[in-house]
């Protein structure tokens, strides 16, 4: 019995490990097959441009505002805000979608005209997305060493040149492997931009909102789309691991 | 010039009392835990502390540690690990004042291009303290300057650290844990116990007459 345990473990292990890339090579497999015509949807290329467009604007906007955000809660315990603030991260998609609309939506409590536009896109964007560069900027602002600082004061060092010399240079790889988390959560928001910024092609439509339209009609262009997709994911894994080793 | 502190403080549960006062070098020595990096912290000013604190006559409490000018070199020397050897010795300088003359000073010369990382034990220290008196500081606060370096670099570098800091005339606190660093280094030492400063003399008023078994121990 004591025999059959190393056999039990590695077959339980190889079930998971299936589970886990099965499905992304199948992807690879099916879809490299017609990745170049599946481009050619013309579902794809506006896609593709506002998605680009829209992750890169709520990255632009997340670490402008995040990075301050981060700096400061980094100075205090992990408190209540802190866990409030990663919220988004475990709260479901359409929840989140339900959300935005309760806040934005034209009954909603600010009352604006966002809903099915490309703001919403990616208010939706930072709204699922911004916790992941918080929470990893916090942990690098965390990790830069108190006695640095106090150094520098005593070097003459006033806030801002301790955090532009100093406490950004340092926790820059956590600053950007958070980016690059975020990014990657921004590209492939769907639940909420579906629910508040509605999926309209060229507006709204980003990749993840038109692989779901294409399933029904073109699924070699869902296919291409999804290879593209996979392969940014993939690269921002590989900026992640390089970072941190 | 003389260094005056009479400083009360809470750092998370732990009180700290810190009553010293010194003209030349002032050895911190203590237990394991009995608040001396604490002590060095309160004079700089980065933890908050009620009392008194003056340099050659000027009243430093409520005045912003960036102010102080007092230098500082914490345990393991706190180089900025981005930034190469001579930028970090240039660091409390105005912008663009070369430090060339500094850095031969120190023996730098030949590593100012280098990062921290691959430097040695002797190197860091050299450039720490290289660093902390580039802005002509007032006073300096050395947290276990030497420890980092192993007996024989230690010895070698005790003299040259008596000699330099005899010829900055400036109020200095080192905080250590080496009878023979005090004994070379310190002209006064005050002795910590549980986050308060319980005994102050020179080298031999407290060995000839020890105010607790550490003491004892440690001037024996």
């Amino acid at each position: 019995m004591t025999r059959a345990w190393p056999i039990v473990g590695g077959a339980l292990a190889v079930l998971l490990v299936a589970a886990l890339l099965l499905p992304i090579i199948a992807l690879l497999i099916s879809g490299a097959g017609d990745l170049v015509d599946g481009l050619r949807s013309p579902l794809v290329a506006p896609a593709l441009r506002l998605s680009l467009a829209t992750s890169a604007v709520s990255l632009v906007l997340v670490v402008l505002c995040g990075t301050p955000l981060a700096w400061a809660l980094a100075q205090r315990r992990a408190g209540w805000l802190e866990s409030l603030l990663r919220l988004p991260m475990v709260v479901p998609p359409a929840v989140a979608g339900i959300a935005l609309l309760m806040a934005f939506g034209r009954a909603g409590l600010l009352g604006t005209s966002l809903t099915f536009t490309t703001a919403a896109v990616v208010l939706a964007q930072v709204f699922v997305a911004a916790p992941f560069y918080l929470q990893a900027a916090v942990e690098a602002f965390r990790g830069v060493d108190p006695d640095l600082l106090s150094v520098a004061r005593s070097l003459g060092a006033w806030g801002p040149r301790r955090f532009f010399e100093v406490a950004l240079p340092i926790a820059a790889p956590g600053l950007v492997s958070g980016a690059a988390m975020c990014w990657a959560r921004a590209l492939g928001e769907f639940g909420a931009t579906l629910m508040f910024a509605g999926n309209l092609q060229g507006t709204t439509q980003t990749m993840p909102l038109a692989i779901y339209t294409a399933m029904t009609s073109d699924m070699a262009a869902a296919r291409a789309l999804s290879v593209v997709l996979m392969v940014v994911a993939f690269s921002l894994l590989l900026v992640m691991r390089r970072r941190a080793t | 010039m003389s260094l005056v502190a009479d400083l009360r403080g809470r750092v998370a549960d732990f009180a700290l009392t810190v009553r010293l006062e010194t003209h030349g070098t002032l050895a911190l020595v203590g237990p394991n835990g009995a608040g001396k990096s604490t002590a060095l912290r309160a004079l700089l000013g980065v933890i908050p502390v009620e009392g008194t604190l003056s340099l050659d006559g000027r009243d430093l409490v409520g005045v912003p540690t960036e102010d102080r000018q007092i230098g500082y070199v914490p345990q393991d020397g706190g180089l900025f690990p981005h930034l190469d050897v001579a930028r970090n010795v240039a660091f409390g300088l105005p912008r663009g004042q070369a430090v060339d003359a500094l850095l031969a000073d120190f023996g730098l010369e030949a590593l100012a291009g280098r990062r921290p990382k691959g430097l040695s034990g002797g190197e860091r220290q050299r450039v720490a303290l290289a660093r902390a008196v580039a802005p002509h500081p007032r006073a300096l606060l050395l947290d276990e300057p030497l420890a980092a370096l192993d007996v024989d670099a230690r010895t070698a570098l005790r003299a040259g650290l008596r000699a330099r800091l005899g010829r900055l005339a400036i109020p200095c606190v080192v905080v250590s844990h080496d009878p023979a660093e005090v004994r070379a280094l310190a002209d006064e030492v005050a002795v910590m116990e549980a986050g308060e400063v319980v005994q102050c003399g020179t080298p031999d008023e407290l060995a000839a007459d020890p105010a607790s078994a550490f003491v004892r121990a440690f001037f024996g």
